[in-house]
């Protein structure tokens, strides 16, 4: 397209319904992270409840605190940024969630939790985090970002199945919202929704049909995710010069594509269950405070979890091999040294993808499996643990003899090292079927997956977003505020975590709406509750930093130069941000692997090597 | 090219030119065949045999038919490796979506839900 | 840059753009309907008192929408070819042809089973069984009615093609018809499932 045409395109057409992959990408992007808060906000009024049952929720505290941070950024904007003043919009819509959840009697009556409104931020917060906020930023926004440029694609395969998968997601997150203003309010039986409580409870039906406007944006993503990498690798572009990035993304889509349609069926079947009286998950004879109720009966409750830990399991390697690619990208390019052992990598990307859809039933445990069926999912996990591991060791190995640069963005990929190593080992006795009877539904279980998604994949998400700002927007983040952001990140996310997994070991149940407080065998460990709130409140206060961040950057008028990490892969081979329609001026030529970094080319020492530049290298 | 190949090469481009008529026939033929194997499967559920027998029967026929339609239809045939590998692999996980369930609720097969 | 093997073969694969993000989309689709059937097996196998389905169901009604659907898939797959052979008439009367057939089978499914069960009361909360049929009958049906818009479209308006980009279109025929030979698939195992076990 020529730069007259672009230039007709309406402002609808340029920002809103674009089909350029770096638009959408950020509107991934935005909207994810925006999801992202309202899910840490929801958590932070449990976590007030779970330190202080039964007290007062200072919630106007919180919808003030909102609204200062709206007008901070309405302020720091001012009239010169009007695009970056909308993004206030979003601390004032959180404000005034808050706000609406202490009116009316069924949520914050007299500012106290009520039990059912703690179910309902607990299935809320699960449900945003996962499926609204950290896949569409993984996948949603650096995936479309990065990966077309990465490969030397002018775009995207299909530019306007891309722009509905974004659209789609966009409506299905608005119906999760919207649930929340519903009679009954919304979900309340977890993120995993199991039958038959889900098929009977209220708030469940907004949030299956949200769950299948979001499956299918997943599914139109992970098509054009395949197609792209695939048919528009530039030329010289051959699989095993990509970056690993690209390969996590590729694999990530895979699993997308062929693990969410059972979930997609599942929730038909559960909405039928809740509006059209079906029985699919609900046994003969059920019974609901002392009356029979009226279902034909003969379905299977363990059906449902089935159908969804099939999914759900490959859905938690969705989270965490986006991350893994960009902590790669990070390490190899502040280490100044070639990745260690990109076969084995990529092998193990294979494997671990191939293996996630044999493992599911590790989550069903105590469900009453017989002997063989336990036997088959407790050996399968325990195997899949391995190329976890493969990825760490490498990336260790490529640490290793490294010159290693403390930039922002590597000082949250070396802390990810050892946080998704804490994460990955606090798996191992879950995977393994005895002492998981006595850690399922228990604490411990939190502890572990919020060590793999926080200070695991959300920490890889802060290094990628510090580590491509200057791509896509032509300035680095102030790297003071960034270091400030990581060290009160870092902290508070393990004072938040680590504690849980004491408790889980203790026997606290998860999902108690008072923390535990009615149960003598946490007696000893329910100090840790105030504890942990205090860590949540240490992550949400560092954000302001972050954002501060942000918006200080975008604002400055000052740019910096177009390769500011001296980086080899081709998404630095092209002007930050890169032109609008086609991303390259000219398409380019690939010579070389992805971490090329101090080799030696014609007897002399080259720091980097870009991808596209044409040199012989000797070994 | 060397020279002496390209009048072989030509002459053999022509003869492995596929008529499309050729492949009308074809999937005439095939069309054909999965209608009398509809009738097959049809005729053949009237026999009262073991539950297992008959499954394997109407499965079997059925993955006949199945078969036909991929291969010529859809021309798996003669389809690109990458589409085979990433079908087999899709079928891997379509058996493990489908036994993976069933042997555990194998387990609890006619035990009814008593309170 | 244009987007680059939309109607060309990408020399490594061997594949279009759109060819190969249809295999995908049916490799997906392959794992929606296999959850239908991985449920219904748990749902019938653990049942104390499933119904006779062929008590239940007009098997005669079923073995000729089986044998409809079959002959669209001919009709569809000889409309592809006439393109192939530039016979713009052919293609119009064959894809004319296959939606015609597409549209019998949901006349016969909604007119002659679905609506007499519903009068009969048996509906989704009947039983487990019939929960299964409308949900497994229906989604494929659902399924029918997408692939009959998407043909009426090229039919119609959407033939114009077919002067400005030839190659296009049909690769695009292409890509509806293996679409419509997936749904035929579909209900080439649904028939026996449902109708004759």
């Amino acid at each position: 397209m020529s730069t007259t045409e672009h230039s007709r395109q309406s402002f609808w057409r340029q920002y809103i319904f674009s089909v350029d992959h770096k638009v959408i990408g950020l509107q991934y992007g935005l909207t994810s992270l925006s999801f992202l808060l309202l899910g840490f906000m929801l958590m932070v009024l449990m976590r007030w409840q779970l330190a202080y049952p039964g007290e007062v929720i200072p919630w106007l505290t919180f919808v003030v605190i909102f609204i200062l941070l709206g007008l901070g950024i309405l302020l720091l904007s001012g009239k010169s940024r009007p695009y970056l003043a909308l993004n206030s919009l979003i601390f004032f819509g959180i404000a005034a969630l808050i706000w609406y959840f202490s009116t009316g009697e069924e949520r914050l009556p007299g500012g106290i939790m009520l039990p059912e409104f703690y179910n309902q931020l607990g299935a809320m917060h699960g449900t945003i985090m996962v499926f609204l906020g950290v896949v569409p930023l993984a996948v949603g926004a650096f995936g479309n970002y990065i990966l077309p440029l990465q490969i030397g694609a002018p775009d995207m395969a299909f530019p306007r199945l891309n722009m509905a998968s974004y659209w789609v997601y966009f409506i299905g997150g608005t119906l999760m919202i919207i649930s929340f203003f519903l009679p009954g309010g919304a979900a309340q039986s977890g993120w995993t929704s199991y039958s038959p409580l889900a098929d009977i409870n209220t708030g469940q039906t907004m949030w299956l049909v949200a769950m299948l406007f979001i499956i299918v944006s997943s599914l139109l993503g992970a098509i054009n995710f395949i197609v792209t990498t695939v048919q528009l690798r530039a030329e010289g572009m051959t699989w095993f010069r990509l970056p690993f990035f690209v390969w996590t993304q590729l694999i990530t889509a895979f699993l997308l594509l062929l693990a969410f349609p059972s979930l997609q069926i599942g929730a038909i079947m559960q909405l039928l269950d809740r509006v059209a009286g079906a029985s699919f998950f609900i046994p003969a004879g059920i019974i609901q405070g002392g009356k029979v109720l009226e279902y034909s009966g003969g379905g299977n409750p363990l059906l449902w979890q089935h159908l969804f830990w099939f999914l759900a399991h490959p859905e938690v390697y969705v989270l965490i091999l986006p991350a893994i690619g960009i902590i790669t990208e990070v390490v190899t390019n502040n280490t100044r040294k070639p990745l260690w052992g990109y076969p084995a990598m990529v092998y193990s990307l294979f494997f671990i993808g191939f293996m996630s859809f044999l493992v599911y039933a590790h989550h069903m445990f105590i469900t009453g499996m017989g002997t063989a069926v336990t036997t088959w999912f407790q050996t399968t996990t325990l195997i899949i643990s391995i190329p976890s591991i493969i990825f760490l060791a490498v990336i260790v190995f490529t640490l290793w003899g490294g010159s290693i640069r403390f930039t922002t963005p590597m000082l949250f990929a070396l802390a990810w090292v050892p946080m998704f190593g804490i994460g990955g080992l606090t798996g191992l006795p879950l995977g393994l079927a005895p002492p998981d009877i006595h850690l399922h539904d228990t604490y411990y279980v939190i502890g572990h997956f919020h060590y793999i998604v926080a200070p695991g994949s959300i920490i890889a998400f802060f290094a990628g977003i510090y580590y491509w700002f200057p791509k896509i927007c032509g300035k680095k983040l102030n790297d003071n505020l960034g270091k400030v952001h990581f060290w009160g990140t870092i902290i508070g996310m393990n004072l938040t975590f680590a504690p849980m997994l004491v408790q889980g070991m203790a026997g606290v149940s998860r999902r108690l709406y008072d923390g535990g407080l009615g149960y003598d065998h946490a007696q000893p460990v329910l100090f840790l509750n105030e504890w942990m709130t205090w860590g949540a409140w240490i992550i949400g206060i560092f954000q302001i930093f972050f954002i501060l961040n942000i918006v200080l950057t975008l604002r400055k008028k000052s740019r910096s130069e177009e390769n500011p990490w001296d980086a080899t892969t081709l998404e630095w081979a092209t002007t930050s941000p890169p032109i609008a329609h086609g991303n390259f001026i000219t398409e380019p030529f690939v010579y070389h692997g992805p971490y090329e970094y101090n080799v030696s080319v014609n007897g002399q020492n080259v720091p980097y090597l870009p991808q596209h530049k044409k040199m012989d290298i000797e070994d | 090219m060397d020279i002496p190949f390209s009048n072989t090469l030509l002459i053999m481009n022509n003869l492995e030119k596929p008529s499309s008529t050729n492949h009308n026939n074809r999937y005439i033929i095939i069309g054909v065949s999965l209608l009398i194997l509809t009738i097959l499967t049809v005729w053949t559920s009237y026999f009262t045999a073991t539950v297992g027998v008959s499954i394997a029967i109407a499965l079997a026929i059925a993955t006949l038919k199945g078969s036909l339609v991929a291969s010529f239809f859809m021309h798996l045939i003669t389809e690109k490796k990458l589409i085979i590998v990433i079908l087999f692999f899709t079928v891997i996980f379509l058996f493990a979506l489908i036994f993976l369930p069933f042997s555990d609720t194998m387990n609890n097969v006619g035990i009814p839900n008593d309170y | 840059m244009e987007i680059p093997f939309t109607v060309s073969e990408r020399p490594d694969t061997g594949l279009t753009n759109p060819k190969f993000g249809i295999w995908l989309f049916l490799a997906s689709e392959v794992m929606l309907f296999g959850s239908l059937f991985s449920s219904y097996i748990i749902l019938r196998t653990g049942s104390l008192d499933w119904p006779v389905q062929s008590d239940e169901l007009n098997i005669t009604i079923g073995a000729i929408n089986t044998a409809i659907l079959i002959a669209s898939s001919l009709t569809m797959v000889l409309s592809w070819t006439a393109l192939k052979e530039k016979q713009f008439k052919r293609f119009k009367l064959f894809i004319g042809l296959t939606i015609l057939f597409a549209v019998l089978f949901l006349v016969l499914k909604i007119w002659l089973e679905y609506i007499p069960k519903i009068h009969h009361g048996h509906i989704l909360s009947t039983n487990t069984f019939f929960a299964m049929y409308y949900l497994m009958t229906g989604l494929h049906a659902l399924h029918i009615l997408g692939g009959v818009v998407v043909m009426i479209f090229f039919w119609g308006p959407g033939s114009k093609m077919w002067q400005t980009n030839p190659d296009q279109f049909v690769n695009r025929i292409e890509v509806v018809g293996l679409y419509w030979h997936f749904v035929d698939l579909v209900w080439i195992f649904l028939f026996p499932t449902l109708y004759l076990l």
